[in-house]
């Protein structure tokens, strides 16, 4: 059977595409095609494994309760034993299944986008790596090894933007995406290390048996204090305030990159984390709330700073700090399901909007401004369909994919808290917004002059076209399926449908379309009138709150000063003391030199009047004295 | 009697021993200070006599005058052509006052410790064939030693030829 | 009656010159001459203690003989080194052999 097959080697799954990173890295870095042959065909074994071991699942019955978990010891010290392993239940099927369908769709589109680019076969193997990683990451047993695999993560975060290492910008984001998610990893990593202090595993398995009887033993206290610190990990990872910054700036990578890393994949690696923590986090009440409104907080201020962006991939960078935030938002009020699906749904719409904008970019070289585009309809109407597919999906029209998770979000919030489900509805409305206005300027209104675009070749419709086909059903499928039976903490909770909270979130949206649609589509001038109208709101969210400028301006206020203080503290005090001794040395040498005269005479004199010296003292010291007088001769 | 002759023998020995060393140290012509030192070597050879040394008085008068004494006036006479006068000055960078109060210090401290010392005599008298005993004991207990003596001189002769002469540069 | 005192005040007085022209004089024909005077003064000295000390054994003497051994041998190397040196340098003057010097 080859369910059976997958369920015993899915340790396979996240070994494939490190291989073909290998592979592709020492022997086919100058061969492109054979490069992206072998790494998609290893994506596409990954996925059909992937596959394989979620059919397995439905077959063998593993639910979260019972995992099905192999594992080795890693490493065996006396009292800290480490395992590595395979830890396989619907959780973490589901994100193997997303992930290797989205990154061997992203590794499909790339042959077209990437087509001619001199690091083709350093494309391909950087993309394969990071595939391994997040598979890694994925099916984890215990907190090291997810941390191991995270910072691989990290790293090939790090590689990919930077991918086009001769541009400045592209390094500099490279470095900020590195260090801004290096704060959280260090959070993480404490509180990994409190953990395993504190209970002596880091087990996926193991923890969940102790934590209710510390609990009742010691309280919450240090454990919330645990929790946050490892929550500070995913807020680095999946961009939440005030970590976010680094996550636009990583549209410097090429935009495959971004559909697979910044949008459906790396950066929900924090999303996961928290989920599969969730036994810890959802016995401390605090660090929910906290999850909660730090969720709300990100999804509400990024999607207020995405209105009046104009880098098409900004805009979408936005929007995914915005939805992420709403996952996290999910978490914290409970809501393990809707956070996972919600997951699900926006890895498919948010890989296809960038896939879309991503065609749009090859198809208008040398143009992110979305300004400067417009009328692109009739050009491009394969892109045109696969970005109003996404934009509706996004937006929670039914029946697209966003709707179904998006609902079952906002029913979970409704359900604890009425001012997060406020937040979560103008976050909604402000996200339909940007996306439809996005939408109508490229896409609609007159066509600005000289422009060339052209249509994206087949390699690149396909991808888009499989996409496209998982944001419709992407939602509806599932829904109808029992995904809440599968994936879930605790027992299965079936949230009634609520046609009034479904009903007034789709005609929120279908208002912000129509605002929009008055503002940047009907053609009338209005877009100009209200930035300039709004003014001072204009500006703060244009200029991203200046959050930038402000830890720029902590950068070189605090660090810098900090570093021109230890540095007066070198140059005057310690090397002061330093140049002080040296001088001394110096000077006692200086006066030592006058007494080598070489005066044969002083010599003589000192030589002789030295000796008189420990004459005289043999003399006058009182035992020598009484033996020299005592002695005679 | 005869402890006033051994008195004013003393006195007149030390006068001369002493006496001309000071000249030796002050005279600013290098042969007058030579020919004092051989005048010092005399009366250190009288007080030789006095302590009973015959045989070293014997040796000192050979050795020193005959040989050291004469060979530093060769020696001053070999280096100097126009002028005999200026040629043994004291240098004037040299702290002379200092060195003079050092000595004249050591001296005071030396009489001190030595007026201060309760000697204690042997009551034994002193040997009277010297030169049959000083043979005896150079030639058993010391002979190693004065082998020793042999070489360095063997070497020290052969250096001052070495020296003198001057290797050639070739 | 003269004393061991008075032959080492002697030895003392005539040490003391002799080291006072060893550091006092330019040439080295005069400090030779003051290290003579020295090592005379330590003659006495041996002479003496022998001969008030252990007159019975001339241990004292014996050393003499060695001292001034040693001195004629000095003698001969230190002119020679003189000579030397005032051949090369044209100068007796000590002050002036300073190459060594700093």
């Amino acid at each position: 059977m080859f369910s059976q097959y997958a369920l015993d080697h899915a340790w396979l799954i996240p070994l494939l595409p490190a291989a073909a990173c290998m592979i592709i890295g020492v022997f086919l870095r100058r061969l492109p095609v054979l490069a992206a042959t072998a790494a998609i065909g290893m994506s596409l074994l990954s996925f059909i494994l992937a596959a394989g071991v979620a059919a397995g699942m439905f077959a063998q019955g593993i639910t979260i309760e019972q995992p099905l978990v192999y594992k080795i010891p890693w490493l065996t010290l006396p009292g800290l034993a480490v395992d590595m392993g395979v830890y396989l239940d619907p959780l973490s099927v589901m994100m193997l299944v997303v992930v290797t369908l989205v990154a061997l769709v992203v590794q499909l589109y790339s042959v077209g986008y990437m087509h001619g680019d001199e690091g083709f076969g350093r494309f391909f193997s950087y993309i394969s790596l990071f595939a391994a990683a997040m598979l890694g990451l994925v099916i984890a047993v215990n907190f090291l090894q997810l941390f191991v695999f995270w910072e691989l993560v990290g790293l090939c975060s790090y590689l990919l933007i930077g991918y086009y290492f001769h541009k400045i910008s592209a390094r500099e984001a490279a470095k900020k995406a590195f260090m801004t998610t290096r704060v959280g990893d260090f959070g993480l990593l404490i509180g990994i290390l409190l953990l395993q202090f504190l209970f002596g595993t880091l087990d996926f398995q193991a923890l969940p048996v102790q934590i209710p009887a510390y609990l009742v033993q010691h309280g919450s206290g240090l454990l919330t204090v645990v929790a946050l610190l490892l929550f500070v990990g995913p807020i680095g990872k999946s961009g939440q305030f005030p970590l976010h910054v680094w996550l636009p700036d990583a549209m410097e990578g090429p935009t495959p990159v971004s559909a697979l890393i910044h949008a459906a994949t790396m950066v929900v690696a924090g999303v996961y984390l928290v989920a599969r923590a969730f036994f810890l986090f959802s016995a401390l009440p605090e660090a929910m709330a906290v999850i909660a409104w730090v969720g709300a907080f990100t999804a509400c201020f990024a999607a207020s700073i995405a209105l009046t962006q104009r880098d098409i991939k900004r805009i979408l960078a936005y929007s995914t700090i915005s939805q992420l935030g709403y996952m996290m938002l999910a978490l914290g009020v409970g809501s393990l399901t809707a956070s996972m699906f919600h997951l699900l749904t926006h890895a498919f719409f948010k890989a296809l909007l960038f896939l879309a904008a991503g065609a749009v970019l090859h198809g208008l070289p040398g143009k992110n401004d979305i300004f400067e585009m417009g009328g692109l309809r009739r050009k491009m109407p394969a892109t045109f369909a696969a970005m109003v597919i996404g934009v509706l999906a996004i937006s929670g029209i039914p029946p697209f994919a966003g709707f179904f998770s998006k609902d079952e979000i906002l029913l979970a919030v409704f359900a604890v808290s009425k001012p997060l489900y406020a937040v979560a509805m103008v976050t909604a409305f402000m996200t339909t917004f940007y996306m439809a206005r996005l939408l109508f300027v490229v896409f609609c209104g007159p066509e600005k002059s000289g422009q060339q675009a052209h249509e994206a070749p087949l390699s690149m419709k396909i991808p888009m076209a499989i996409l496209g086909l998982l944001a419709i059903v992407g939602g509806y499928i599932p829904y109808t399926a029992g995904f809440g039976d599968w994936v879930r903490f605790g027992p299965a909770a079936h949230l009634a449908f609520d046609w009034k909270i479904a009903g007034s979130s789709t005609l929120l949206a279908l208002a912000a379309i129509g605002l929009a649609w008055l503002i940047y589509g009907s053609g009338c001038n209005t877009a100009a009138v209200l930035a300039r109208r709004s003014g001072l709101a204009y500006q703060l969210s244009y200029h991203k709150y200046y959050l930038d400028e402000a830890y720029l301006w902590l950068n070189h206020t605090l660090v810098d000063g900090f570093g021109k203080l230890l540095s007066w503290l070198e140059l005057h005090v310690v090397e002061g003391i330093l140049k002080g001794l040296a001088g001394l040395v110096g000077q006692l040498g200086n006066g030592l030199r006058k007494a080598q005269s070489g005066n044969l005479r002083v010599y003589g004199l000192v030589m002789f009047g030295a000796a008189m010296l420990m004459l005289l003292w043999l003399l006058f010291d009182p035992l020598l004295k009484g033996l020299l007088a005592g002695g005679g001769y | 009697m005869n402890d006033l002759a051994y008195t004013v023998a003393f006195v007149i020995f030390a006068a001369i021993t002493v006496g001309a060393a000071f000249g030796v140290v002050t005279k600013n012509n290098l042969v007058h200070s030579a020919l004092l030192m051989a005048l010092c070597f005399i009366g250190l050879g009288g007080l030789y006599v006095l302590l009973q040394a015959d045989f070293l008085a014997a040796v000192q008068i050979l050795v020193y005058n005959g040989a050291i004494a004469i060979v530093f006036v060769l020696g001053t006479m070999l280096t100097r052509r126009s002028t005999r006068h200026g040629t043994n000055e004291t240098d004037e960078n040299s702290p002379s006052a200092w060195i003079a109060a050092l000595s004249g210090l050591f001296v005071a401290v030396t009489l001190g410790v030595i007026m201060h010392t309760p000697w204690r005599y042997s009551a034994a008298g002193p040997v009277q064939d010297t030169p049959d005993v000083l043979a005896q004991l150079i030639l058993t207990d010391y002979m190693l030693m004065m082998e020793a003596a042999a070489v360095l001189l063997l070497a020290a002769m052969i250096g001052a030829i070495v020296l003198a002469k001057g290797v050639n540069a070739e | 009656m003269i004393g061991l005192a008075h032959f080492l005040a002697v030895a003392a007085i005539v040490f003391a010159l002799g080291l006072y022209g060893v550091l006092t004089k330019r040439t080295i024909v005069g400090m030779l001459m003051g290290i003579e005077l020295m090592l005379n003064a330590v003659n006495l000295n041996l002479v003496a203690f022998s001969r008030f000390i252990t007159p019975e054994i001339l241990t004292g003497q014996v050393f003499a003989i060695f001292t001034i051994t040693v001195a004629a041998a000095e003698v001969a190397v230190g002119l020679a080194l003189f000579f030397r040196v005032y051949r090369d340098r044209n100068t007796v003057h000590v002050a002036r052999l300073n190459t060594m010097r700093w």
